[in-house]
């Protein structure tokens, strides 16, 4: 009896907890939309997603935050290029190159680079990266989309990396033992057979790799540059959205059209990485059916 | 008329009866001020220091910018207006019609420094030439006397208080190219121009260091005038302004001891760490 009224306790408790992230989600958005939505109301969504000048403080100011987008945008899909090739290279010589021992080595050395704080990789996109890119392209500053994809493509990878391998290594021995029964290489094995198979997990780290990107914020702000223009080149100074919220909210004046500017541009973030999350979530499903089906 | 001057007696002993219990129910006086984001680190370590000293009183300080604090002060809803600008003549008649005298004190000075890397030749340059280099006009330092190499524009951050300097003072109403690396600190400033061979960058007088080269500035008309404290304090070196806090009618009792302080030695020590001018 008394051990009944304990495993109920336990269970109201632990829903609650359970609960609570759901709780903090609709809070966020609730903030989010509340703060965000009046500049919409008092310039109109096209005129903010589609401005190209951002002035916010500029009298009469401009709204515009098509280079932030872009520049988010350029530089996600730069990182992608350092971080999907390496990474799901990586992945597929941990899982199935490297013998099981030193495997259990470089796959939580790939992982302890997620636990890097992000000011430190701005700092070494600062000190290493920026005199690099801007020796090797001549350029006038180092500080650009360039230099800020490569540094996000090295902070994406350990995630990228981790959950390819899951991918990879999740395809039931079966597929392989068959492939080598009918005379292929280890090379046609894992190109034809593994890959394959696991490509809607590779996809989904790759996704979640994008979201990790695109939200980075410290690292943008230090690396980037800042320069609020629609990019033509990747050698160029950009202003991604994050580092515009970031360096932008704590001085613009409570309940002023700046800050519901900058609040609108967390909902745009917001539901880009939601639409990301959502997508992966949908890739991840159906590998499983596929792996679980084997057909 | 014996009743009527009894009558108002009897409100008049009324009013401080209830005037007295009201002073003595609210024992701590607060202290409000709202203004200008340039003025608020000062006046928020300002106001740490004065209540560890003066436990009794509470002082709460809001940004919002300068209008906005002037504008708190015509409704009498603060005691300070913190101000990174003198108060406009439609604000004085504002404040008449409601009642409220504002009274300017000057606080702090701010001075802002032009700087670049310490490789570039260039040393000097006008009022005019810093305007054409920030809205993008001249893009090569060529243009000023300088190497050939192209210029890299950094500026801070369009909502901090330096770019509200620099705007009024050198750009005057124009807009900085959108190519600008905008930096969210002095410190990042600093940073980009000292790692950058072409760049020229902005920060507080208090923020210079030998990674950076301060360059000497001309008015239209003078001489060059290297920033300096004492140069910002004579009132030379043109890219500086008055910080100012204003009160309604002269201040009394907490609010005039809290300016007091914020003018005294220690307060003004406040002012230069940080990286403002003090007065004297």
């Amino acid at each position: 009896m008394r051990s009944r009224i304990r495993e109920n306790l336990i269970r109201v408790v632990l829903t609650m907890v359970a609960f609570s992230s759901l709780v903090f989600l609709v809070g966020i958005v609730l903030v989010l939309f509340r703060e965000g939505l009046p500049i919409f109301r008092k310039i109109g969504l096209a005129h903010f997603i589609f401005g190209r000048d951002w002035y916010p403080t500029y009298d009469p100011p401009s709204f515009g935050i098509l280079p932030l987008m872009a520049a988010s945008f350029l530089v996600t899909v730069g990182a992608m290029v350092v971080a999907i090739p390496i990474g799901v290279a990586s992945a597929i010589t941990i899982s199935q190159v490297l013998p099981g021992r030193v495997r259990g080595i470089i796959k939580p050395v790939v992982e302890l680079l997620a636990g890097v704080p992000s000011v430190v990789y701005g700092l070494f996109g600062m000190q290493v990266m920026a005199p690099l890119v801007m020796n090797v392209f001549g350029l006038p500053t180092g500080l650009t989309a360039l230099t800020a994809s490569i540094i996000l493509g090295i902070m994406a990878l350990p995630t990228v990396v981790s959950i390819a391998e899951d991918a990879l290594s999740a395809v039931p021995g079966t597929y392989r033992e068959a492939s080598y029964a009918l005379g292929a290489t280890r090379w046609e094995t894992i190109s034809r057979v593994l890959v394959p198979a696991a490509s809607s997990g590779i996809v989904t780290a790759s996704l979640l790799g994008m979201g990790r990107a695109i939200g980075e914020t410290m690292t943008v702000l230090m690396v980037a540059g800042g320069a609020a223009v629609v990019p033509t080149s990747f050698l160029q100074p950009v202003r991604p959205m994050t580092a515009t919220i970031a360096a932008e909210m704590g001085e613009a004046p409570v309940g002023g059209s700046h800050y519901h500017a900058l609040f609108a541009i967390a909902i745009v973030l917001f539901v880009v990485t939601l639409a990301f999350n959502m997508v992966a979530d949908g890739f991840t499903r159906r590998f499983q059916r596929k792996v679980a089906g084997g057909r | 008329m014996k009743s009527a001057i009894k009558n108002v007696a009897l409100i008049l002993s009324l009013t401080l009866v209830i005037g007295l219990g009201a002073g003595l129910v609210q024992a701590k006086e607060q202290i409000t001020l709202q203004g200008s984001t340039t003025v608020l680190p000062i006046a928020q370590r300002a106001a740490e220091l004065f209540m560890a000293k003066n436990p009794e009183v509470s002082i709460s300080v809001r940004g919002g910018g300068s209008g906005n604090g002037i504008a708190a002060l015509i409704d009498n809803a603060v005691q300070i207006a913190n101000a990174s600008r003198f108060i406009k003549f439609d604000e004085v008649k504002k404040a008449v019609a409601n009642g409220v005298y504002p009274v300017p004190h000057r606080i702090a000075l701010d001075g802002i420094a032009v700087v670049v890397n310490p490789k570039n030749s260039v040393d000097k340059l006008t009022i005019a030439q810093l305007k054409k280099i920030y809205t993008g006009e001249i893009t090569n330092w060529k243009e000023v006397g300088g190497p050939d190499m192209k210029i890299v524009v950094v500026s801070r951050d369009t909502s901090s208080g330096p770019y509200e300097v620099f705007e009024e003072l050198v750009l005057q109403g124009a807009k900085v190219v959108a190519s600008a690396l905008l930096q969210s600190s002095n410190g990042a400033v600093s940073d980009v121009v000292s790692r950058t061979p072409g760049a020229v960058g902005y920060v507080g007088l208090g923020y210079l260091s030998d990674k950076l080269k301060a360059v000497k500035i001309g008015a239209t008309g003078k001489a060059y005038i290297e920033p300096s404290l004492a140069t910002v304090q004579a009132g030379q070196y043109p890219i500086a302004r008055n910080l100012y806090m204003f009160t309604n009618g002269w201040p009394t009792g907490d609010a005039a001891r809290f300016i007091n302080f914020i003018l005294s030695a220690e307060g003004q020590k406040i002012v230069k760490e940080e990286g403002f001018v003090p007065l004297y």
